[in-house]
């Protein structure tokens, strides 16, 4: 599975028109709000706004736009549920920041490679949350192991798909 | 320090970013978070909600179009099962009716405060919040039509949850399955009462149930009312596990009545009211009458005896012809049609009609004057006013006294009517 380390000279940096920019986390929140409506199973496995995070973060290959972007979608995704506003924020702050750092430093341009970054973004964000939840908030939170692996599969199976579908949005620099 | 700086310059904003949204956090903790924020998830739940109501129109019309113009097949079978189950329900009814107004005439003995329904909106579900650990859900009705927070939502199935949050065309609504959710619960045979939480695994249980008490699984739970949000009797939901769980308490895992994975349209109770239960003819009845109704009647004695005892209550002696009825003392109820002022034997369809005002005939169905034919062979009318039928210290239980007939040649019994 080719992870090919690369410097900061030879990774390729993408920028997104300003509709793409707006348009893709907008509607991957609208999907992620509707179609639990009908497969109640989604919204516990799939997270479409972590996805976008992770794409983007790692497409532009720029930890402050990334980490800018996680916060902006999870603190979206926090004002349409009716916990505390931030959690999600902080999550995917750290997520966005993450992705963008590592694609800095790796070239993250085949499907293996980003079914398990993704997976293993999945399981930090997990985390995160978990933390923040808990510690923080005070709120009741379980983790499970194989929960947790099950839904980064999940993601990382739905991410591959559609970060190729986002490709096409990308622009050279 | 400049190269410092600049050297973690990303580490430092992400460290400022992650710190505000902290003190975020620490502020909404204080404060109390619906109220902090209110405004901004109201602006959120604005953005979206348009694109989902309009992803839900489509998703209707093509259902629609489908539905109502291409998959007709089976449509005839469909029907005549369905009348068949219209017939059913009918049969039904008719007997819940019979249950509901006795229901009525206990409370109304009790005084009991009754909770009903009395206006509702019906509203549809357009989305979710989109996250497991925040079960809420969007409907396409808010404060335009009069919904406001803290109402109830329900299904024809059973409860859904409470509106949280209520925008101007768009209100959220909280899953009974969600962990800060709580509802008031009675368990149905049983009757322990308990409070019922969402976890965060998405199941519902029941808690404050204590683990001596005998919980089968099976048995239905129902809202207790206590909650003074949802009415009581509503369907919450059937149990499906029973454990011990911590601090004497038993764990009974509920598996909901509606289904809140696939809601599509609820009912907000708007409007419910409280108020005394009241029987449809406002009649007080008493206990005595209701029990008499359950006993088993006492069969009628010979003309001769009844005659040699003579009566107290008026009660009819065949072939005396002293032409007496009896408009109240024997088992009466109340839900009569008001209108039933004529009570006719049906054992004696010959016999004379004892014809009684409408409140006499309140206290007498015409399903208990069939059950306890009284061969009466005169006409009488009760008034309940006059001063000679008042024995009962109730107005409106009138006992009439039968007037001295001309053939009879003993007197009456004795009269203990106001003169």
């Amino acid at each position: 599975m080719p992870i090919t380390y690369t410097s900061g000279e030879q990774v390729e940096v993408y920028r997104f028109s300003l509709p793409v920019t707006i348009g893709v986390p907008l509607v991957a929140l609208i999907v992620q709000a509707y179609i639990p409506k009908y497969v109640p199973g989604f919204a516990v496995y799939v997270d479409l706004p972590l996805l976008v995070t992770i794409f983007f973060a790692m497409a532009r290959r720029n930890p402050i736009a990334g980490l800018f972007t996680g916060a902006i979608i999870g603190l979206a995704q926090d004002m349409l549920g009716h916990n505390l506003i931030g959690i999600y924020g902080i999550a995917k702050t750290v997520v966005g920041y993450g992705a963008s750092s590592l694609g800095v430093k790796l070239d993250l341009e085949n499907a293996g490679a980003r079914l398990l970054v993704t997976l293993g973004f999945y399981l930090v964000h997990s985390a995160v949350y978990f933390t923040v939840a808990r510690a923080l908030v005070n709120m009741t939170q379980h983790w499970s192991w194989p929960h947790g692996i099950l839904a980064g599969l999940v993601n990382g199976l739905i991410g591959v798909l559609l970060y190729f579908m986002l490709d096409r949005f990308k622009q050279r620099t | 320090m400049e190269s410092v700086l600049g050297r973690y310059r990303n580490l430092i904003i992400l460290v400022g970013v992650l710190f505000l949204q902290v003190l975020g956090l620490a502020v909404q903790v204080k404060t109390g978070a619906e109220r902090e924020t209110r405004l901004i998830r109201l602006w959120a739940v604005g953005m979206i909600t348009p694109f989902e109501r309009g992803l839900v129109w489509v998703q209707d019309s093509t259902g629609n179009l489908w539905h109502n113009y291409f998959y007709l097949r089976g449509v005839r079978a469909e029907n005549r099962q369905l009348k068949d189950q219209i017939e059913q329900m009918r049969l039904e009814q008719v007997r819940l009716s019979e249950d509901a107004a006795q229901a009525h005439r206990l409370q109304t003995l009790l005084a009991f405060k009754e909770q009903f329904v009395s206006k509702t909106v019906a509203a549809q579900v357009i989305g979710t919040s989109g996250s497991d650990l925040s079960r809420i859900v969007y409907i396409d009705k808010g404060e335009n039509a009069g919904i406001k927070p803290d109402m109830a939502v329900i299904t024809a199935d059973g409860v859904v949850g409470k509106v949280l949050l209520a925008g101007t065309n768009e209100a959220r609504v909280l899953l009974i399955s969600d962990q800060t959710s709580g509802v008031g619960a009675i368990l149905e045979k049983s009757r322990l009462q308990g409070v019922l939480r969402g976890t965060a695994n998405g199941e519902i249980v029941l808690e404050r149930v204590m683990s001596d008490e005998q919980v089968q699984p099976g048995e239905a739970v129902l809202t207790s009312g206590g909650d003074q949000i949802f009415p009581k009797g509503l369907r919450v939901g059937t149990v499906t596990n029973v454990a011990n769980g911590k601090d004497l308490f038993l764990n009974i895992t509920i598996k909901p009545a509606a289904n809140l994975g696939k809601l599509e349209e609820v009912l907000v109770l708007t409007e419910k009211q409280e108020r005394e239960a009241v029987t449809e003819d406002n009649g007080r009845v008493r206990a005595a009458d209701i029990l008499a109704q359950r006993l088993p009647s006492v069969p009628e004695k010979p003309a001769g005896d009844a005659a040699a005892a003579g009566t107290t209550e008026g009660v009819s002696k065949p072939g005396t012809g002293t032409g007496t009825a009896n408009a109240t003392s024997k088992p009466s109820g109340t839900g009569a049609n008001p209108q039933a002022g004529v009570l006719k034997s049906a054992a004696a369809p010959n016999a004379p009609t004892a014809k009684v005002t409408p409140k006499t005939a309140s206290l007498s169905t015409p399903s208990i004057a069939t059950q306890k034919p009284k061969p009466v062979n005169t006409q009488t009318e009760t008034k309940p006013q006059s001063a000679q039928a008042q024995t009962s210290t109730d107005p409106s239980i009138v006992e009439q006294k039968p007037a001295p007939p001309a053939a009879q040649p003993e007197p009456p019994p004795q009269d203990n009517s106001p003169q």
